[in-house]
């Protein structure tokens, strides 16, 4: 208590007390300590260890204690000492080793201590009132886990996981002005990255700190799980989210999907973010009303940590890598589940090739929308499919064709219109490339628009009759329409999001399996 | 008190980079890179022309990227690298 450091071990057989004011039960043992040191103490070193400085004074004053007592309000010694409650009795060796240890207040384990105390030593038991003693009285909780403690000192210890560069922010700087002027948020506040809050999202994986789970674009610096974990703290995740927000930076970075490209295109490309199976209640995500938009924790914070991955790692900044001409508000967060119970349809990731009970991430870069198919008329499959079409020949440009995939999240009463009459997946998306074919005549390249089929492309006599007339679906495939569905009970409009170039020259859809 | 924040980013200051110097004369062999983005060609065909009609001891040699939407293979940078002493990349649309 007067400031001074102690170095344990010092030779002799000690016995170590840890315990702190508040604690009805090291107020209970106290006395029985005093006695011990009282006693012993020419040959037993006794040593009391509160947690906190101002109950210390009070301790040593309510109790007259002549016992040694060390200040350990800093908590490092409990902590180091893995303490989970109050009273915590060692008795140990001259080198330190344990040889009895109890917790809390129990009479018998007193009683056996100070036997072997004068066991040890060859002094006579002390004379103790145990009739004033209960026979039992359990401990408190230790101040070095109590929450938000236990972190910062796990952070501070030496076996700490966390290995990233820290930076202190003076006393008259505000953190997240500091933060936007070092450009490390997406335009909107974030949280600040301590030491605590990120140990405690590491600790949302299974995964080692120091993993690394992939190399980010565009400079292809490596993302470890701690790194990661940084960022998504920043974005405002809660722990558990941390498994989904790996996989998805580990889909991201994979060359089919591109990051790279869809980050850099002019056109303005993001990940959305799709999630299936189990874990969409685990982590309540969204994916009824509103599922894309506001409102939603999980929703909201995987899509933007996975950006700040992209930015703050990968060093994508907006006019460096990142040069779309316009881009969209999708480049803040896009992330939603599918409404599986919803559907009488496979979901998406098991038409994907997994388990329904796994969880699934499943990134597709967008470069538009949502857009709306508005149809509250239609009471036919066919009618509803048509007006889907429609739409979704219009992106990007009625006349374009062929590479392009296109994300479809269906409404559930435009879905049960469709269902109505046992139509499956598969028959809805085939009438749908049904619904868009055009003879090729009506896809060509003329003075009202630029865009479409180039006469060049026949050779020099030009396409023949036969050629014209030949009919040309939307998409190469039907696999081209990723179908997910999602969005409340009540309201016929469905949404479609525009793809970019697909196929390995642009981006293709991944889906990832979430380990923990 | 101090606060203490986890830096986010991978902690790599950004190096310059020094350009090539540039020489006065323009001689040896020009790469001309196509990077498959629509009309490059038709850019680097005029390029073309220009240095046959100007510089005619230049050698030109053209190559193409795959896709404009990836970096360049590996391999081709360092083709040119090895064949060239200038190139000139051409952006379109």
């Amino acid at each position: 208590m007067q400031g001074r450091n102690y170095d344990f071990p010092n030779g002799k057989t000690s016995l170590l007390c840890f315990v702190k004011e508040d604690c009805p039960t090291c107020q209970l043992s106290l006395p029985l300590i005093e006695i011990i040191q009282k006693t012993f103490s020419s040959v037993v070193e006794v040593l009391l260890i509160g947690q906190d400085h101002a109950g210390n004074s009070s301790m040593i004053k309510t109790h007259q204690l002549a016992t040694s007592l060390l200040n350990d309000d800093a908590l490092k010694v409990s902590f180091e000492y893995d303490l989970d409650t109050v009273p915590t009795i060692f008795l140990t060796d001259s080198v330190g080793n344990a040889l009895t240890q109890f917790i809390g207040f129990g009479k018998q384990d007193w009683i056996d201590l100070i036997q072997k105390l004068s066991d040890l030593t060859g002094i006579a038991v002390p004379a103790i009132q145990w009739d004033s003693y209960p026979e039992s009285h359990p401990g408190c909780g230790s101040r070095s886990v109590e929450p938000g403690i236990a972190e910062r000192l796990e952070a501070e210890s030496s076996g700490s996981p966390l290995r990233a560069r820290q930076i202190d922010i003076a006393t008259h700087d505000d953190v997240h002005e500091f933060l936007f002027d070092q450009e490390l948020t997406d335009g909107l506040p974030v949280i600040p990255p301590t030491p605590e809050r990120v140990l405690r999202m590491i600790k949302g994986s299974h995964r080692d700190a120091q993993e690394i789970v992939a190399d980010i674009p565009p400079n292809l610096a490596p993302a470890t799980v701690e790194k990661i974990a940084i960022n998504a703290v920043m974005a405002g995740c809660k722990p558990d989210y941390l498994p989904v927000v790996i996989t998805a930076v580990e889909a991201m970075c994979t060359d089919e999907f591109n990051i790279h490209g869809v980050s850099a295109t002019t056109m303005g490309g993001t990940p959305a973010v799709i999630i299936n199976g189990p874990i969409r209640e685990k982590i309540e995500m969204n994916s009824g009303l509103g599922a894309l938009g506001a409102g939603h924790r999980a929703n909201a914070t995987i899509g933007r940590a996975i950006r700040l991955v992209l930015r703050n790692i990968g060093g994508a900044k907006t006019g460096g890598t990142e040069r779309s001409t316009l881009a969209s508000p999708s480049k803040y967060t896009l992330a939603f589940a599918e409404r599986e119970e919803r559907s009488p349809w496979e979901p998406y990731h098991v038409q994907q090739g997994f388990d329904q009970s796994e969880s699934v991430v499943t990134l597709f870069a967008v470069t538009g929308g949502p857009s709306l198919v508005v149809d509250q008329n239609s009471r036919t499959p066919e009618q509803i499919t048509g007006s889907i079409a429609m739409v979704m020949e219009s992106i990007p440009h009625p006349r374009a064709r062929g590479d392009q995939d296109i994300l479809l999240v269906l409404c559930p009463e435009h879905l049960d219109t469709i269902t109505k009459n046992g139509w499956s997946k598969q028959k809805f998306l085939d009438e749908i490339q049904k619904a868009t074919l055009k003879p090729l005549r009506n896809l060509l390249a003329d003075e009202h628009s630029g865009v479409g089929a180039s006469l060049a492309e026949f050779g020099e006599t030009g396409p023949n009759e036969t050629d014209l007339e030949r009919l040309v679906p939307k998409f190469a495939s039907t696999s081209n329409i990723h179908l997910v569905v999602a969005g409340s009970d009540a309201g016929k409009f469905t949404s479609v999001f525009q793809g970019w170039a697909t196929g390995p020259r642009g981006s293709m859809v991944v889906s990832r399996k979430i380990e923990g | 008190m101090t606060m203490k924040i986890l830096d986010p980013t991978d902690e790599r200051k950004p190096i310059k980079r020094e350009l090539t110097s540039r020489p006065e004369h323009i001689s040896g062999v020009v790469g001309l890179l196509d990077i498959s983005k629509p009309r490059g060609n038709v850019l680097l065909n005029r390029l073309e022309e220009l240095f046959d009609e100007r510089l005619p001891d230049v050698e030109i040699r053209r190559y193409t990227k795959p896709t404009f939407t990836k970096p360049a293979p590996e391999d081709l940078r360092r083709k040119i690298s090895e064949e060239c002493g200038f190139v000139i990349e051409a952006l379109a649309d």
